[in-house]
């Protein structure tokens, strides 16, 4: 709680610095257009025009507040202009590929952890499949997938389910090694079977770490969502209105759209540490 | 037929082969197992889409991707130096170094730190790359807005990490700095820069790849005629798709490189770190 006034501070700086930026950004429109119109602009004014253009290069703070609230709470869900619409889409591949990714990463890190052959063979690969700027593949997968008659949210889930995987197979393989070796020896006297072993020491021990993995691997699922939209848009999603903004100039309606996924990002991770502090405390394992 | 039943079997035998170099390979196996996994994946990815007869349209063979990337080597130069020169090289210079220098700014004040390390771990976690419209917008289709983009990405993990990495050392080796009457500057010099190292190239690590990403991603919203993005998103459209692989790889490898870099470096700077030695 002590960090709630440092946090504010930082956050008041920002939209003081976006709201100059702005009228830095948006002043060159505003004298062009009373150049236009044979007037001249007092400083006051220019503040003024630079506040509430059209199309204006950087969008005031306020004015994408505005847009967000007519495009959520004033529009009908429904509506393909709402910006809960285009979440709810985004959303769902998002969790598609998620769910995949902690899947494939949980199911790669308990082989890893048991079988040598796997760690030393995959291992690597898995690394270095990571340097590997893989949203640029992103539109090439959604047009292979495509022509296989995929279903277009399952598109937009395999790219978030290969951006996801990595965070959990690192921590998982990281938590399952986590119990030390006077812990696995007295398994050991209990004579444990290695399935026990796997449910009964190495699973709960692991916890900690899947949670810290999954809070990163959700956010850089729904990064692969938003690009997967991209070369997806006939079917909405955030992404989709992000590059329908950019065609059209539309900068209010691009700022709305990167806030709601900013919002929607937040919401994931904030849900996931919840989720987190319950689990922890029910296993007794809260700091 | 044939194609399916001999991939098959040369994928039994190379896992044979490394479950034995596994219990008998000695030191060497690290690095002999690893390819011989990499080079089986390539054989059974040819032998299946020879044996299904898999359109190239979807998915081309390793041999097809092998020759593009022979014969159109000057356009794949060409793209490479747009976009890893220009674009995400200068990005990267730019917005690493100006966040250290940030970081070294706000050193002075707990209270900034405070402040900045949550909300910087929230914006490091954020969609940064849906900024690319908006730079191209800003700044035109050339290497610049590609360089604004990788700027923006890089900025807020090297933030973070060398925010981190400055509050690194511990009371007691301050305290001696300060019986030693050493200067804010000393201090910096001798202890903190050198305890915040490998904080430092951990934030440089990160970033190699998100470069990267950020330079080919936004060239999707428009460029001159050359880039890697470029290039991607119009042989797709023209469903030459060994071009498109032979970008990836030429990507794939220019990433690993650029990690490997950082990481070479990282032993050369921080090889008194405990994680460093052997």
């Amino acid at each position: 709680m002590r960090n709630i006034l440092p946090i504010l501070t930082v956050v008041a700086g920002i939209v003081v610095l976006w709201y100059a930026l702005a009228v830095m950004l948006n002043a060159p429109w505003a004298y062009a257009q009373a150049k236009r119109a044979d007037t001249t602009l007092s400083f006051g004014e220019m503040v003024q025009h630079t506040m509430a253009q059209d199309k204006p290069r950087l969008p005031a703070p306020h004015q994408v507040a505005t847009e967000i609230w007519e495009t959520t709470a004033e529009k009908k869900i429904t509506s393909k202009r709402s910006l809960i619409y285009h979440g709810w889409i985004t959303l769902r591949a998002t969790l598609l590929g998620f769910a995949f990714g902690t899947a494939l990463g949980i199911g790669l890190a308990v082989s890893i952890v048991y079988f040598r052959v796997m760690d030393m063979s995959v291992m690597p690969w898995i690394i270095a499949s990571q340097t590997v700027p893989i949203l640029a593949i992103a539109p090439m997968i959604v047009v292979v997938l495509a022509a296989l008659q995929v279903n277009d949210i399952v598109a937009k889930g395999v790219i978030s389910m290969y951006l996801s995987f990595f965070p959990v197979v690192v921590g998982m393989v990281k938590g399952l090694r986590s119990p030390d070796a006077m812990l696995l020896d007295q398994m050991k006297t209990y004579s444990a079977s290695a399935s026990q072993t796997f449910w009964k020491l190495r699973l709960p021990t692991s916890t900690p770490y899947l949670f810290a993995s999954l809070k990163v691997a959700v956010a850089a699922s729904l990064i692969g969502a938003v690009v997967a939209e991209l070369s997806l848009s006939q079917n909405g999603g955030l992404g989709a209105r992000l590059l329908a903004g950019s065609y059209y100039g539309q900068t209010i309606q691009i700022w709305s759209a990167l806030l709601s996924a900013a919002t929607l990002a937040a919401l994931m991770v904030i849900t996931l540490g919840v989720l987190e502090k319950m689990t922890l405390k029910r296993m007794g394992m809260a700091q | 037929m044939s194609w399916i039943a001999l991939s098959l079997i040369v994928w039994a035998a190379a896992f044979a082969l490394n479950v034995f170099l596994v219990r008998h390979g000695g030191r060497s196996a690290a690095y002999v197992v690893p390819v011989i996994f990499g080079l089986t994946i390539l054989f059974i990815w040819e032998g299946m889409v020879r044996g299904l007869n898999i359109s190239p349209v979807l998915l081309p063979p390793p041999s097809a991707i092998g020759a593009a990337l022979a014969s159109k080597t000057h356009i794949l130069w060409t793209d490479l130096v747009q976009t890893f020169f220009k674009g995400a090289l200068t990005g990267y210079v730019m917005g690493c170094g100006s966040a250290i220098m940030v970081a070294l700014l706000i050193d002075r004040s707990p209270f900034l730190q405070r402040g900045l390390l949550p909300v910087g771990n929230f914006i490091a976690a954020l969609p940064i790359v849906g900024l690319a419209p908006i730079m191209v917008m800003w700044f035109g289709f050339d290497w610049q807005s590609k360089a604004a983009v990788v700027v923006a990405m890089v900025f807020f993990p090297m933030l973070v990490n060398t925010v981190q990495g400055l509050q690194a050392t511990d009371a007691m080796q301050r305290d001696l700095m300060r019986t030693y009457a050493a200067s804010y500057g000393q201090t910096l010099r001798y202890l903190r820069l050198p305890a915040a190292m490998p904080f430092i190239f951990n934030g440089l690590k990160i970033s190699t790849t998100l470069a990267l990403i950020g330079a080919i991603v936004a060239e999707f919203f428009g460029s001159p005629i050359k880039g890697m993005g470029f290039r991607i998103s119009t042989e797709v459209g023209r469903l030459a798709l060994d071009m498109v692989w032979a970008e990836i790889t030429v990507a794939a490898l220019l990433g690993s490189a650029f990690y490997g870099l950082m990481a070479l470096l990282e032993k050369r700077a921080t090889f008194w770190h405990p994680s460093q030695r052997k």
